[in-house]
């Protein structure tokens, strides 16, 4: 199946004979509306997306649609299309095994099929031309807990048709090097604060030198650790502040939680340290019963670790074409 | 509230500068719910928005901080706490509200559920309860939490009221709630710990909406009571002769 160049011509649907595990069109998201209430959004692991999308030529942030730990089940129908699935995925055409970072060409009546994954907890299927879908705010990235974007803002159900958008663009199967940003297994690492300062000192070593297991009702607003609980000295209420992606938060009970990409704003617990930018994406490969530690840099540190990984993307991307 | 809107001369404020990771600076007031902290929160807002710095993506004020988040591979921190003094510094005045929101509110009954035991609290009947929390004119001090969701300061200090103590897994958009010492009006249904005194029919949050947001930090809100059978006429938008703002 190899070919040179093909055409689609986007009126490519795909069924969904099942929905996979809270499956969600996301694209860049709706960065820069924090001061109405309104979360970033976007993929949980953005490298991945961002691979997917570019194995069938689409430009960064074009729609497409993350799963955790199982995948939907679809069929295809209306036209052909190219797709693109990374993540630890298997991926099954027709019943037949095949490969995760390279696009695939796919007839109506071809069945994909992307069951569970093998390591990690986000899986990305690209589609040439990017999904459609209902833009809202700008964005057609689902935020389940207002309603915003994807399909009604909701996840994936059976029987959704997926459609994929026109493209004229010209497609040439494409591949690369399996980027599992889950097979670095060091400490996620943190800048404290903006509340370090509000736990005693051998509380914070504490936190630093313990283990966490993600707790069961993690999501993408928020991971739950489960672990040694860690007190607060001035108390675990303090006047509302701005939460950021990666802001790990104190509540009462001690066991910090880690606000992702659909968290509130705002949020009054206090803050013992925020995930760096570029660990994020390691985090959004973690599964519930997944453990963790913590690891404190400095800003300098964290600033020249993501500096590097954009750099290294943008390279990649150019190979991509 | 005429000299405030005209620009009010604010005192320097203390501050101090602390890393949200590698993505993000707080200019941090402290543990303090004032309304002059709250409109130097706006102000430092405002200057940071004019000074136009490279690489700096999104302010978000709350009470009393603003994060600033910024692009690590444009700007760094190090520059960023380097050149934030100097804006924040010479900040003299604070801007006065934009507007004044008349919202209307079927208070009590079926929508505001906990008007009648928050009276017998408070030693009030519920139509007193009603006449305080709509006689104030309020600053929403934030929008946060969720899309369009506004913290009012400014509620009669004989109302202020510690919130539930078990929250509620879901409360109705539109709700009129009091939290401590504050009011606040919800865009979207939410969980909720504060107590429900009425209910507004207009939409703060619409994303279809050429203006989805209605309401924004740094605006004036004033409540005002209508009759229970109004609230599906306003819901249908029905209600052409309301007057929805009125001069600051």
């Amino acid at each position: 199946m190899e070919r040179g160049s093909m055409s689609v011509n986007g009126r490519c649907r795909l069924r969904v004979l099942s929905p996979g595990l809270a499956a969600s069109l996301q694209d860049a998201g709706r960065p820069g509306l924090g001061a109405f209430g309104v979360p970033p959004s976007g993929p949980l692991d953005e490298l991945s997306f961002t691979l997917a999308n570019a194995l069938v030529g689409n430009p960064v942030g074009a729609t497409a649609l993350e799963f955790s730990l199982v995948g939907p089940r679809l069929l295809v129908e209306g036209a052909p299309c190219v797709i693109a699935v990374c993540g630890d995925a298997r991926v099954e055409i027709n019943g037949e095994e095949s490969d995760a970072y390279r696009s695939h060409w796919l007839e109506p009546g071809d069945r994909l099929s992307l069951p569970r994954l093998r390591s990690g907890a986000r899986g990305y299927l690209a589609i040439a031309g990017g999904f459609a879908a209902r833009s809202s705010l700008g964005s057609r990235a689902t935020l389940l807990r207002a309603g915003l974007g994807g399909l009604d803002g909701r996840c994936l159900v059976a029987g959704d048709l997926l459609k994929a958008q026109e493209t004229a663009a010209r497609h040439r199967l494409r591949r690369c090097d399996r980027l599992l940003p889950q097979r670095d297994r060091r400490p996620i690492r943190v800048v404290l604060g903006p509340q370090h300062d509000y736990f005693a000192p051998e509380q914070r070593e504490r936190w630093l030198a313990s283990e966490y297991r993600i707790g069961a009702s993690s999501d993408r607003m928020g991971y739950r650790l489960e672990g040694p609980p860690i007190q607060c000295a001035a108390g675990h209420n303090i006047v509302s502040d701005a939460i950021a992606t990666g802001s790990i938060q104190v509540p009462g009970s001690g066991e910090p939680i880690i606000a992702m990409h659909d968290r509130q704003s705002t949020g009054g617990y206090p803050k013992i340290a925020t995930v760096i930018r570029a660990d994020l994406i390691r985090l959004g490969q973690l599964a519930p019963g997944d453990r963790l530690g913590f690891e404190a840099v400095s800003v300098e540190q964290g600033e020249d670790i993501w500096r590097g990984r954009s750099r290294e993307l943008a390279r990649l991307l150019e190979r991509l074409g | 509230m005429a000299a405030e809107s005209a620009g009010l001369k604010v005192a320097a404020i203390d501050y101090r500068l602390v890393p949200i990771g590698d993505g993000g600076v707080l200019v941090d007031c402290g543990e303090r719910i004032e309304s002059e902290v709250n409109a130097w929160v706006r102000a430092a807002a405002r200057a940071i928005e004019e000074a136009k710095l490279a690489g700096v993506l999104e302010l978000v004020p709350t009470y009393r901080s603003l994060a600033v988040f910024y692009d690590s591979c444009v700007v760094r921190q190090a520059e960023l706490l380097a050149r934030l003094p100097a804006l924040l510094d010479r900040i003299a005045s604070v801007p006065g509200a934009a507007r004044r929101w008349r919202i209307p509110v079927c208070y009590g009954g079926e929508y505001g559920i906990d008007l009648e035991p928050l009276a017998e609290r408070h030693g009030l009947s519920p139509a007193q309860l009603v006449e305080r929390h709509a006689a104030r004119i309020y600053r929403i001090y934030m929008i946060g939490f969720m899309p369009g969701f506004a913290y009012l300061g400014g509620l009669d200090p004989s109302l202020h009221t510690p919130r539930r103590d078990s929250p509620r897994s879901l409360t109705p958009e539109g709700s009129i709630s009091i939290g401590g010492a504050q009011t606040a009006v919800a865009s979207v249904a939410a969980p909720s710990g504060w107590h429900l005194i009425g209910r507004t029919p207009v939409r703060t949050f619409e994303p279809e909406r050429e203006r989805p947001f209605l309401l924004d930090a740094g605006d004036e809100v004033r409540f005002v009571p209508i009759e229970h059978a109004r609230f599906a006429a306003f819901e249908a938008c029905a209600e052409e002769d309301w007057q929805w703002s009125e001069a600051v």
